[in-house]
């Protein structure tokens, strides 16, 4: 053993996130320095959007269970979302206001949020039993603009369009993550507290995810998405697994979707729309499908990109608001994504994970490129 | 558990799709730890049977039971339960996973933690995964698969591949195992491997097994008993050596001959 740290030693370490004791040390430092970066001396626009980014993660990690590991294609992601983020807002808002609030701690409004949305993809999942491919797409389709039409109509739960209303106050347990405050004698901001609570909440969700993917219920999702008809020969309950996939998927959108309103402070019952479902689609076909890391990679890669593209606007040619471009960033954007979805659809389909990978081996066996 | 015997009957099973029966009146039994055949020209409705078995498809007439159950009108994942397992005679893999993980989904149901505790891990979930990998390392080294245990089974030969849906098959730790021409496609070699895979699985496990299988030499050398069909009716069932001194028999198989050779 001493001296072949790389040697797997039982069934246990064959199994593990990290098999060997390098890839475990790589991917906590690597954690630790996400942990120090608030710290040094980042804007609070960046810490704002990175965390954005870790929030949209949590979303992306939803879809890839439902949609990459167990093969069930939503478009209804949105949705999801949408129902996560006003169950949030409901559960945490002033109890005394003109739309509804409880005004309970973020013990209660975070998980609630989860559970309401998964509550909203058990009921959901059922046509997911009847039907497949594009038909389960076009259903789901049409749960956005369901919830578009609920969103823009429920006033007293949403404020309405145009109008809005508060986000869910990040108060827990009488801590205050959106106020400055003083972590250990540190001088913490508001920004730096919302960056730490999302990554740790990605972490923990992410961990959660992965133990999914690699336990009986992954296998059971894989199953399905392959050779449904061959899984249920096996002894897989089609229908438990599409449930607990709706569910689970939900859930975790309606974490994202709660904590993308806390994060940003502005939602609008008109943002949970078709676009939103397909820029999830876009991390995950991006990211990699049937992969938590690829799910993160993605979902950094449509959160960050579009600020990358507006602030470099100017030296783009053709791309410009009003007079100054033919294309706005936003109508690149779309342009961008889209083609790129297809471009990854057809040209790497484990997405930029699958880049990471291929780089990885090749650097592990480099200077023998065997 | 009481031992029933015959351990599977099936009697007067009729299956008919729009305009064909493909199965009419079929009866028959397989006691515990029995190897049957089932042989036929094709289409006779072999593989309908299996499907009759498990769930796949219903037959509109007769009965089946399994250890004295009703398996007609249960779901595929019931009966895998109650104790059948099988082999495709296309290759059903789940391609995107990998040799293990295919075996180990052949564990799903003995595997007893669910989704909460997959999500924590630590504990019942990592214990219960540890556990059930030692029965699957077992079948890896019974069917000599071990060089291939990480990969995709999608990119693996397609010997291989039988021998890992045989694997699968195994680890349900069944009562019945249906094997849909385990032998086709194979050479004289692979097909020996295959012959000595099914007589080791009869001697060292307590399974009744069903063969379908068109390699004549396979079934008369290797099983117990062996029934035959053709159109969808059993026309003869007995050991080996009474079914082909069969005339009924030397007549549908002359007559496929026949036809074949004209
Ligand atoms: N799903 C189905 N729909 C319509 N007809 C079917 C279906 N499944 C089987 N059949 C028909 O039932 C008959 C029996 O088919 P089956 O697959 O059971 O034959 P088999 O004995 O397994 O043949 P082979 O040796 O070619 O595998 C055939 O005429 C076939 O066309
Ligand atoms: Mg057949």
């Amino acid at each position: 053993m001493r001296g072949r740290p790389n040697l797997y030693t039982s069934y246990e370490a064959d199994g593990a996130i990290f098999p060997t004791a390098t890839q475990k040390v790589t991917f906590w430092l690597g954690v630790a320095g996400m942990v120090a970066l608030p710290f040094l001396g980042l804007s609070r626009v960046w810490l704002i959007l990175l965390a954005t980014t870790f929030v949209a993660a949590i979303g992306a990690i939803g879809l890839n269970l439902v949609t990459g590991y167990a093969g069930q294609i939503s478009l209804g992601h949105a949705f999801f979302l949408g129902v996560g983020c006003y169950t949030g807002a409901a559960l945490s808002g002033d109890p005394g206001g003109s739309v509804i609030g409880m005004g309970l701690d973020m013990l209660i409004w975070l998980p609630a949020a989860g559970l309401v949305a998964a509550l909203a993809g058990v009921i959901v999942a059922p046509v997911a039993l009847r039907l497949k491919g594009l038909y389960l797409a076009l259903v789901t389709l049409g749960l956005v603009f369901l919830g578009e039409h609920i969103f823009r109509n429920w006033e007293s739960l949403t404020g309405g369009g145009g109008v809005g209303r508060k986000p869910p106050v990040l108060s827990l347990l009488g801590w205050r993550f959106d106020q400055p405050g003083a972590i250990a004698g540190i001088e913490v901001s508001k920004e730096q507290q919302i960056y730490l609570l999302t990554f740790i909440l990605l972490l923990i969700l992410g961990f959660a995810a992965k133990n999914l993917a690699r336990s009986k219920v992954g296998r059971a999702f894989a199953a399905i998405r392959d050779r449904d008809i061959a899984a249920d020969v096996m002894g897989v309950n089609l229908t438990w697994y599409k449930v607990v996939a709706f569910a689970v998927s939900s859930f975790y959108a309606g974490v994202a979707g709660s904590l993308y309103f806390a994060t940003t402070g502005f939602v609008e019952p008109a943002s949970f729309n078709l676009l939103l479902s397909i820029l999830f689609i876009a991390m995950v076909v991006i990211g990699g499908a049937s992969s938590i890391a690829g799910s993160i990679m993605g979902a950094a890669f449509v959160t960050l990109l579009p600020q990358i593209i507006d602030s470099t606007s100017d030296f783009l040619p053709l791309i410009g608001d009003g007079s100054a471009g033919v294309l706005s960033p936003a109508q690149f954007e779309r342009i961008l994504f889209g083609l790129l979805i297809v471009i990854f659809l057809i040209f790497e389909p484990l997405g930029l994970y699958g880049i990471w990978i291929r780089v990885r081996n090749y650097w592990k066996a480099w200077p023998f490129s065997y | 558990m009481a031992v029933v015997d015959p351990l599977l009957v099936v009697d007067d099973v009729r299956l008919a799709f729009a305009g064909i029966v493909a199965l009419d009146g079929v009866s028959f039994t397989v006691g515990n730890g029995e190897l049957f055949a089932i042989i036929g020209p094709n289409g006779a409705g072999k593989t309908s049977i299996f499907n009759c078995l498990n769930g796949v498809y219903r037959p509109q007439r007769g009965s089946i039971t399994l250890a004295g159950t009703e398996l007609i009108g249960m779901s595929p994942h019931r009966i895998a339960e109650v104790g059948v397992a099988r082999t495709f005679q296309n290759i059903e893999l789940f391609e995107n996973l990998t040799v293990l993980e295919n075996l180990q989904l052949g564990r799903h149901l003995a595997v007893g933690y669910g989704t909460g505790a997959a999500m924590v891990w630590k504990g019942k979930a990592q214990r219960e995964e540890v556990e059930h990998r030692r029965r699957v390392e077992e079948i890896i080294d019974f069917l000599e698969i071990e060089p291939f245990r990480k990969q995709l089974v999608g990119m693996l030969p397609y010997g291989v591949q039988k021998r890992v849906e045989l694997g699968r098959a195994l680890a349900m730790d069944p009562k019945l195992l249906l094997l849909d021409e385990p032998a086709a496609g194979m050479n004289l070699e692979e097909t020996e491997d295959i012959a000595r895979f099914i007589l080791d699985i009869k001697e060292e496990l307590d399974v009744a097994m069903i063969l379908v299988e068109h390699d004549m030499g396979l079934v008369m050398d290797i099983a117990d008993r062996v029934m035959v069909l053709d159109f969808g009716v059993k026309i003869a069932d007995g050991t080996p050596d009474e079914v082909q001194r069969n005339p009924d028999v030397i007549k549908a198989y002359l007559g496929e001959t026949l036809e074949a050779g004209s």
